[in-house]
This record gives structure tokens, sequence and C-alpha cells, in this order.
């Protein structure tokens, strides 16, 4: 019950960012459920739109403003679009399908529910009523003002450069990669 | 705002994906499934960046990256799959089985 009541809030349930959590979060629930639920490959992906899109409103809620841009832009409008033709591509059928699932299913739930039993009990038991504190955005940014996408703009062009670098390299690389194999030769 | 209403909302979505993962057959569905886990270790990561610094939010944008390379790479392989065999179906591809 602890968990649940985390997970609502109820302690602090005094600002309006808990009531958009808690809807938020019941929506993103709802919609990973269906994800791995439904028996339709492109509701599928749609309701895939509403977890990634409540991911964002999440990150907007912990004041990661570019973060939560950057999913929305990268998310919804890259990664679903390559999910929609990958779908067509493979001729998936468009309509209701029974075998979607395989005889896993009983094992799938218990290995589900095992898995958010432990992380759920690990986390409450470890940071219980911690509260967000925010403290990482205070210091420079807040005496610079709201300057929060620049501070991470210094943070990825600074010390992370160089892993910023080998991302872009990879980025390349995967995609020349993925050219090759889906070329027709 | 708690911060473990963050981790617990990412506990059981990264739950939801490894159901997904052992349960969906086809292979387009998998790859949907380990979105959401990526989605939930994000999730994880900007929450603990309020308390410890940037490093969360820049080491998120770098999962955001790795993951959409990660589908592009997917689903090539998929379509390849499809190709040489006219299914997705991930539970047919047993060869590398002993």
């Amino acid at each position: 019950m602890n968990a649940f009541a985390s997970l609502l809030a109820e302690q602090t349930f005094d600002t309006p960012a808990n009531v958009a959590f808690g809807i938020v979060a019941v929506l993103m629930i709802i919609a990973a459920l269906r994800v791995v639920t439904t028996d339709n490959v492109v509701h599928a992906a749609l309701w895939l739109v509403v977890v990634l899109g409540g991911a964002g409103i999440n990150y907007l809620l912990l004041q990661a403003e570019f973060v939560g841009i950057t999913q929305i832009l990268v998310y919804l409008g890259a990664v679903i679009v390559l999910f929609l033709f990958g779908i067509m591509l493979t001729r998936a059928p468009l309509g209701k399908s029974d075998d979607l699932d395989n005889n896993q299913r009983p094992l799938g739930v218990i290995v589900g529910v095992i898995t958010v039993a432990v992380i759920s009990f690990a986390l409450v038991s470890t940071w219980g009523d911690d509260k967000l504190t925010f403290e990482a955005y205070d210091g420079p940014m807040a005496q610079a003002g709201n300057n929060r996408t620049q501070a991470l703009a210094n943070e990825v062009f600074g010390p992370q450069l160089i892993p910023f670098e080998v991302l872009g390299v990879m980025l390349t690389g995967a995609l020349i990669g993925a050219i090759v194999l889906a070329r027709r030769d | 705002m708690l911060l473990n209403q963050f981790l617990l909302l990412a506990a059981i979505l990264f739950s939801i994906g490894v159901y997904g993962v052992i349960v969906r057959r086809n292979g387009v569905l998998v790859l949907m499934s380990i979105e959401l886990i990526l989605n939930a270790v994000n999730i994880n990561l900007v929450a603990f960046s309020t308390f410890h610094g940037l490093d969360g939010q820049v080491f998120a944008l770098f999962v955001i990256a790795v993951a959409a390379a990660e589908v592009g790479v997917g689903l090539a392989i998929v379509l390849l799959i499809y190709r040489n065999r006219r299914s997705v179906d991930i539970d047919e591809l047993d060869e590398l089985k002993g």
C-alpha cells in the first residue's frame, strides 16, 4: 500500500503538479499495458505514443524542459514513424490477430509482478518519502535566472563533449549499418 | 513532489516492458517493449538528476539517441528476417539453438 500511496503522492497532494502527475501516470500505465496486450499491431504503436508523450510530460514536471522537448521530437516524431514503417513493410496484419503472443504468458506475468515488487520494495525502503529538491538546479543556474537549458548545453559541450562526439559517430555507424542491412541488392 | 512517485512509475513501466519482451512473438512489438524499458530508465535518470546535477539529463539525452539508433538497426534486422522468411515471428528463429 505504501507503494501506491507514494505513487499517488497523497502526502503532498497540495500542488497542481501532483494532480497532473497522477493523471499522466495512470494514463501511461494503462497505455503501456495496452502496448503489450493489444492484439492489433498498429494500435500498439499508437498506444506507445501515449506512453512516450507521458514520459515527456514527466520530464517537464521534473523541470527538464530540454529533455522533454527532445523526447517529443525524437520519439513521437521519428521513432513512432519508424515503427509504423516497420509494421507496414513487414506486412503485419492491420486488423486483429490472435497469434501475437506466445504461450509464455503466465511466465511473463510472474516475472513482471516479481520485478515490480522487488524494485518497488527497494525504492520505498531506500528513498521513502524523500522530496524532490531540485538542488541541482540551484547555484549558478538559479543566479542566472531560468537558464536550465543553457546549463545543460554547457554540460554537453563542456565536460561531456567527447562522449557526445562518440555518440554522433555511433549514430552514423548505426544508420549506415541499417541501410546496408535493409538494402535490396 | 516525491522522488519515489517517478521511480515507482518507472518501475511499473519497466516491468510491463519486460513482460512484453517475454510474451510477444512479433519482432516489431518486441522492439516497442524495449522502448518502454528504455523510457523507464530515462525517467529514473531525469528524476535523479534533480538531486545529483545535470549528468542524469545528459545521460538521458544519450539514451534517447542510442534508442533511436537501436530502433533503426532493429527494424532493419526485422525487415531482413521478413524478406528471408516471409515472417517476423521471432519464436521461429531457432537456428542457433544447440
